[in-house]
C-alpha cells in the first residue's frame, strides 16, 4: 500500500471559487471592498496608451534627417488631425513644396533628427475588466482589480475553447452517452450554456452557433472536427482567445466519451440558474482548465479527492490513456516498487478494478482522481 | 557570492579551494516542473558523479521561492551520499570541512519560463540573424525576430513589441561605420511602444544594445530614459565577423541581475552560488563547446522535452543553436502532427492504425501531458512521432547554423562553377563525429537501440558517427561548472554523463542494379570479421562499452563513407551498448513505396536490431468495449 500524488479535475456542488480580475496596466477601480458584483459588472478600468503611427518625414520631404525640423508645421506635443499638413518643403524658388499630413489624429510625439521620423501618438484606449462570476469583491489591489469571491458548483473541464461568458444552464439531453445532435439545439437556447452528452460533432457546434447559444458543455470532440471548427490544427493547448461564435467546454477528452455522471448531474441540478463559463485552458506551467462556475448557497465547504490530490486503496480514478481509456475504476492495490510494462519501461503501476469487476494494471500516470462514488 | 573558492584559481585544470583542488562540487538545474543535483567528486580516478537527487520546483504558489526546491533536492543529496551539505538554516556549506560542505555550488535556472527575448537588427539575413544567434547562444527563447526589412509596417512591429512582453531586448544593427539612421529608427521604433517587461512593471526593461558603435549615441537618446539600456560592443563588427561573446556574457550577467531578480528566491539562490546562475540552455551549449574544443570534434546535441526542442552544434569551431518552439513530446505532441502531417508518422509503424482514432489519441496526450503507453503498439506510435520531431528541429537547425550571410567572396577559377553562396548551412553531416541524444524519449527509452535508431532516422548521420545519449540529462550542471572548471566539467561528461550507444556506419550514394554499398572490416574481440552493406540493409554488430574496434570500410564506385566517393576509410570506431550499427538505406533514408513492403521492411531492421521485446500484441480492451 502506499500514497501518491494524482492530479484531477474538481467537480463539486460546494465549491469555493476565486478569480482574479486585473488591468494589464495601472488604471481605476469601479468596485471596493466587500462589493457585490454580477458577471457583467466592470470592476477596473484603465487606458492604454495609444497606437502609434510612424512617418519618415525626411524621406517624404526629400531632405536629411537634421534638416526636417526646420520644415515642421506642427512642434512636438502638438494635437493633430488626420490629413492636418504637419510639415512642408521649401521647394524650388519658392514652387513645388511638398506637404506632408498628418496619418492619423493624435499627438505628435517626437520627430528625430537622426532618422527623419515622425512617431504620432493615437489617443488611449479604454479598457475594462469585468467580474466574470456573481460574488463579492475579497480582495483589492490598488489601481490593478479586484479578486471576486463565490461558493457554488464548479466543474472543470480538460478542455476548452473560446472567451469567458455566462448564460443560464439548459440541459439539451437527458443521457450523458448520448451525442448532442444538431436537432438538440433549438432557437430558445439563444444566450444559454447548453449541455450536452458524450460527444458534440462540427455540425452540432455550427447549429449551436446558428441558435446563439453561448456555451457548450459536453463530454468529447473529435479532433478533426475541432481542426474544422476552428480553420486550423491546434498545436499546443493554449487557448481562450478563440472566436467561434461561442465558448466550449469538453469535460473528459477527444473522442466520443460520456461526460462523467457526476458533472451531468449537478449541471443538471443547476438547470435554469446562471453559469460563468470561460474556454481558457494552459497546461504547461500555470495549468488553466475550463471550467462551469455557478453560484450558489453553500454553508460547508467540500473537501474531494481531487482536492487533496493523494491516491489510494478506493480511490475513484478515470483511465485517461488506452487501454480502456476514459473508464472510471477503483484502486485495489498501490505496489510501491516500480514495475516493468510490456514496453518493458519499469514505472510504478496500480491496479484497478473496472465496473464490471474486470482488473488492469497500469502506470500510476495513466489515471486521474475523480470525485465521483463507485 | 559566499566566501567559496574563487573560479579560475591556481592549479592545472581547475581552480582550487583555500586547503587545495577543489575536492566537491554541486550542482543544481532548477527546471520549470523539477529542480535536479548532482554531487561530483574528486576521486583517485578523477573527478567523478557521486549522487543525484531532485525534487520538484517551487518557484510557484504555494512555495514562492525556488531555493525551497533546490534545498529538498540537496537533501536528497546529502542522505543518499550520507554527507553534511546544508547548514541548520538550509544554506549550502562552503567550502568543505572535513565531510560537510562542498568547495563549489552552482546553478542554471529554466523556471518561470527561462529567458524570453526579443532580437532586433536591420538586414534580417545579416545583422537581426547574428543577433538571433547571440541570443539563442545565451540560452534564451526568442521571441520574435524585428528587422527593418522584415516587411512588416512600423506599427505592425511596434504593436508586435507592445504585445510580447520580453524578458530582455537584444538591439544590434549596421557594420561599425555603417548604418546609424536606420538603427536608430529600430531603436526609436522600439522607444515609442514603449515595451514592458514580462515579470512585472516594477522595474525597467533590460535592452542591450550591440549594434554600430556610431550609433550608439542616437540609440541612448531614443532609449536611455525608457529602459535600462547597456551598450556592448558590437556583435556583427564587419560583414565578415560576428562577434557575439559580448552581447551574450551582458544578457547572462542582466539574466541573473534584472530577469531571475524578479522572480521569487532567486536573490537568496545568487547568494548561495559561486559563480553566477546560468539560463539552462546556455549551460548545455557551454559543455557542448568545450566537449568540441577540447577533443576538437564536430558535435551535434538535441534536448527533446516535453514543449521544445532545441538542437545545439559545433562544426568548423562554430557554435549554433536552435530553439524549435512547439516541437515536444507531450504539451507540443499536437503540434508535431500537424507540423509534420500524419503520413510521415505512419510511415515509421510497422502495423495499420486507425487515423482518426490516432489525431484523437494525440491530442489526448496533449491535454494529459503526463501519461506514458503501457501497450508496445503505443510506445512505437510516440517513437514514430519523435523521429518527425526530431527531424523536423534538424531541418530548422541546419536552415539556421550557416555561414554569415551577405560576405562578399572572392572566387578562384576552380570556384566560379561552384553555385554555393554564402550562406551556407555549416551542418555537415557526413563531418560529424559526435551525436548525442538528451530528453525522456531518447534518455529513457526502454532499449538503447530504440533511441540510436530514432537518432539515425531523424538526423541522418553519414559515414561514421559515434552516437551516445545523456542518461540523466546534468548536461545543464555541467555545462555551468565548464565555465568555471572545464576539467572537471569534461571528465564527468565522459564518464558519468554520456552513455555511449556505439557507431553508425552509413554509406552515401547509389550502386547499380543494387549492388552492395560497402565492406567493412572489423577487428572485434574475438577476431577479425567482414560484413557487407546492402542496399536497404540494417544490421547491428555487438561491441561492448569501452571496447574499439580497428575498422576498414571499403565502399564501391561512387559511394562515399567519408573520404570521398569510393575510396577507402580505416579508423578506431567506438564500442556501446548498442554496438555497431551498418546501415544501408541510403541517405535521404529509402523507405518502400507501399505499405505491405514499407511494413515488411520495418520489421525486417526491429528484428535484425532487436528492437523491440517479442510481444504477442493482444488486443487491447477500450473504454467501449468494457
Amino acid at each position: 500500500m502506499g500514497h501518491a500524488y494524482t492530479p484531477g479535475l474538481k467537480v463539486s456542488a460546494a465549491a469555493e471559487y476565486m478569480r482574479s480580475r486585473m488591468l494589464p496596466i495601472p488604471g481605476e477601480l469601479q468596485v471596493k471592498q466587500g462589493d457585490a458584483v454580477e458577471p457583467d459588472t466592470v470592476v477596473a478600468r484603465a487606458l492604454l496608451p495609444g497606437n502609434v503611427a510612424i512617418a519618415h518625414l525626411s524621406r517624404e520631404l526629400g531632405v536629411a534627417a537634421p534638416d526636417v525640423h526646420e520644415l515642421m508645421l506642427v512642434k512636438e506635443g502638438d494635437e493633430v488631425t488626420e490629413g492636418q499638413p504637419i510639415a512642408r518643403s521649401k521647394g524650388i524658388f519658392g514652387l513645388m513644396k511638398t506637404t506632408v499630413n498628418a496619418p492619423t489624429t493624435g499627438v505628435l510625439e517626437s520627430v528625430s533628427k537622426v532618422s527623419g521620423q515622425a512617431i504620432y501618438r493615437e489617443p488611449p484606449i479604454p479598457v475594462e475588466v469585468k467580474a466574470y462570476v456573481a460574488g463579492t469583491v475579497s480582495h483589492v489591489e490598488p489601481k490593478f482589480g479586484v479578486e471576486v469571491t463565490a461558493r457554488g458548483t464548479m466543474v472543470q473541464g480538460i478542455f476548452g475553447i473560446g472567451p469567458e461568458t455566462f448564460g443560464p444552464v439548459v440541459m439539451a439531453t437527458d443521457d450523458p452517452a448520448r451525442p448532442l445532435l444538431p436537432g438538440d439545439l433549438k432557437p430558445e437556447h439563444a444566450g444559454a450554456i447548453v449541455v450536452g452528452g458524450s460527444l458534440a460533432s462540427l455540425a452540432t457546434l455550427k447549429q449551436a452557433v446558428e441558435v446563439g447559444a453561448r456555451a457548450v458543455i459536453v463530454g468529447g470532440i473529435d479532433a478533426d472536427d475541432l481542426k474544422d471548427l476552428l480553420g486550423y490544427d491546434l498545436g499546443v493547448a493554449i487557448t481562450g482567445n478563440e472566436t467561434v461564435g461561442l465558448t466550449l467546454v469538453v469535460t473528459e477528452g477527444f473522442g466520443e466519451l460520456a461526460m462523467a455522471n457526476k458533472s451531468f448531474r449537478l449541471l443538471s441540478e443547476a438547470a435554469g440558474q446562471v453559469a460563468s463559463v470561460s474556454g481558457a485552458t494552459q497546461i504547461r506551467a500555470g495549468v488553466m482548465r475550463p471550467e462551469v462556475l455557478i453560484p450558489g448557497t453553500v454553508a460547508q465547504i467540500e473537501e474531494t479527492a481531487v482536492d487533496s490530490g493523494m491516491l489510494a486503496i478506493d480511490s475513484a480514478v478515470r483511465i485517461i490513456r488506452d487501454p480502456a481509456f476514459g473508464s472510471l475504476a477503483k484502486v485495489i492495490e498501490l505496489p510501491p516498487e516500480p514495475r516493468k510494462l510490456e514496453t518493458e519501461s519499469a514505472v510504478r503501476i496500480l491496479t484497478v478494478a473496472l465496473a464490471d469487476g474486470t482488473q488492469l494494471t497500469l502506470p500510476r500516470a495513466n489515471v486521474e482522481l475523480v470525485d465521483e462514488s463507485l | 557570492m559566499t566566501d567559496a573558492p574563487s573560479p579560475g584559481g591556481s592549479t592545472a585544470g581547475g581552480p582550487s579551494s583555500a586547503s587545495g583542488p577543489i575536492r566537491s562540487i554541486l550542482a543544481t538545474d532548477c527546471g520549470s516542473t523539477t529542480t535536479k543535483a548532482i554531487l561530483i567528486e574528486l576521486t583517485d580516478e578523477g573527478y567523478r558523479l557521486k549522487v543525484r537527487g531532485e525534487a520538484p520546483t517551487t518557484v510557484e504558489a504555494p512555495f514562492d521561492d525556488v531555493t525551497v526546491g533546490v534545498t529538498n533536492a540537496v537533501t536528497e543529496v546529502a542522505e543518499v551520499a550520507g554527507r553534511t551539505i546544508l547548514s541548520e538554516d538550509g544554506k549550502v556549506i562552503m567550502p568543505q570541512q572535513g565531510d560537510t560542505g562542498v568547495d563549489l555550488y552552482l546553478s542554471t535556472s529554466s523556471a518561470g519560463g527561462g529567458l524570453q527575448m526579443l532580437v532586433a537588427g536591420v538586414v534580417r539575413t545579416m545583422t537581426a540573424e547574428s543577433a538571433e544567434r547571440a541570443a539563442l547562444g545565451a540560452g534564451a527563447i526568442v521571441m520574435d525576430v524585428l528587422a527593418s526589412n522584415d516587411k512588416r509596417k512600423p506599427h505592425e512591429q511596434i504593436t508586435r513589441i507592445r504585445h510580447l512582453r520580453p524578458d530582455m531586448i537584444l538591439l544590434s544593427g549596421g557594420i561599425d561605420g555603417g548604418t546609424t539612421s536606420h538603427v536608430a529608427e529600430l531603436a526609436e521604433l522600439i522607444g515609442a511602444a514603449d515595451p514592458k517587461p514580462r515579470l512585472g512593471s516594477s522595474y525597467e526593461l533590460p535592452i542591450v544594445f550591440a549594434g554600430n558603435k556610431e550609433a550608439a549615441g542616437a540609440v541612448k537618446d531614443a532609449l536611455d530614459d525608457k529602459t535600462a539600456l547597456e551598450v556592448v560592443d558590437n556583435l556583427r563588427p564587419t560583414l565578415d565577423t560576428e562577434n557575439l561573446d559580448p552581447a551574450r556574457d551582458k544578457i547572462h550577467d542582466l539574466f541573473m541581475e534584472h530577469v531571475m531578480a524578479q522572480a521569487p528566491g532567486y536573490d537568496k539562490l545568487k547568494s548561495w552560488t559561486s559563480a553566477p546562475v546560468m539560463p539552462t540552455p546556455g549551460a548545455v551549449g557551454e559543455i557542448i563547446q568545450t566537449i568540441a574544443r577540447e577533443r576538437g570534434i564536430s558535435v551535434l546535441g538535441v534536448d527533446i522535452g516535453g514543449a521544445t526542442t532545441d538542437v545545439f552544434s559545433v562544426f568548423q569551431n562554430t557554435f549554433n543553436r536552435t530553439v524549435s518552439a512547439n516541437l515536444g513530446m507531450s504539451y507540443s505532441v499536437s503540434n508535431v502532427l500537424a507540423s509534420t502531417g500524419l503520413p510521415n508518422v505512419l510511415r515509421w509503424v510497422p502495423f495499420d492504425i486507425d487515423e482518426r482514432e490516432l489525431r484523437n489519441r494525440i491530442k489526448n496526450k496533449m491535454v494529459r501531458p503526463t501519461t506514458i503507453p503501457t501497450l508496445l503498439r503505443d510506445l512505437q506510435v510516440e517513437q514514430a512521432i519523435a523521429r518527425e520531431a526530431l527531424r523536423l528541429a534538424q531541418i530548422q537547425h541546419k536552415e539556421f547554423a550557416t555561414q554569415l550571410k551577405g560576405v562578399r567572396k572572392t572566387r578562384d577559377i576552380s570556384e566560379a562553377f561552384d553555385q554555393s553562396a554564402s550562406g551556407a548551412t555549416l551542418v555537415d553531416m557526413m563531418a560529424l563525429d559526435l551525436l548525442v541524444g538528451s530528453g525522456g524519449v531518447l534518455s529513457h527509452a526502454p532499449r538503447r537501440v530504440q533511441a540510436a535508431l530514432m537518432m539515425m532516422d531523424a538526423f541522418e548521420p553519414m559515414g561514421i558517427t559515434t552516437l551516445a545519449v545523456d542518461s540523466i540529462f546534468m548536461m545543464p550542471q555541467l555545462g555551468v561548472l565548464a565555465t568555471v572548471h572545464p576539467e572537471a566539467a569534461t571528465e564527468v561528461f565522459e564518464r558519468d554523463c554520456l552513455v555511449l550507444l556505439g557507431t553508425c556506419i552509413a554509406p552515401v550514394g547509389k550502386t547499380k542494379g543494387g549492388a552492395p554499398l560497402a565492406t567493412v572490416k572489423l577487428g572485434l574481440p574475438d577476431g577479425t570479421k567482414e560484413f557487407t552493406i546492402g542496399r536497404g540493409d540494417l544490421t547491428r554488430i555487438p561491441l561492448a562499452t569501452g571496447l574499439k574496434a580497428e575498422c576498414t570500410i571499403t565502399p564501391a564506385k561512387g559511394i562515399d563513407v567519408g573520404a570521398g566517393p569510393g575510396t577507402p576509410v580505416t579508423r578506431s570506431i567506438d564500442g556501446g551498448e548498442v554496438g555497431v550499427l551498418l546501415d544501408g538505406r541510403g541517405r535521404p533514408i529509402e523507405l518502400p513505396d507501399t505499405a505491405a513492403e514499407r511494413v515488411a521492411a520495418i520489421e525486417g531492421w526491429i528484428k535484425n536490431l532487436d528492437l523491440y521485446p517479442a510481444v504477442p500484441s493482444t488486443p487491447a480492451p477500450t473504454a467501449a468495449a468494457i
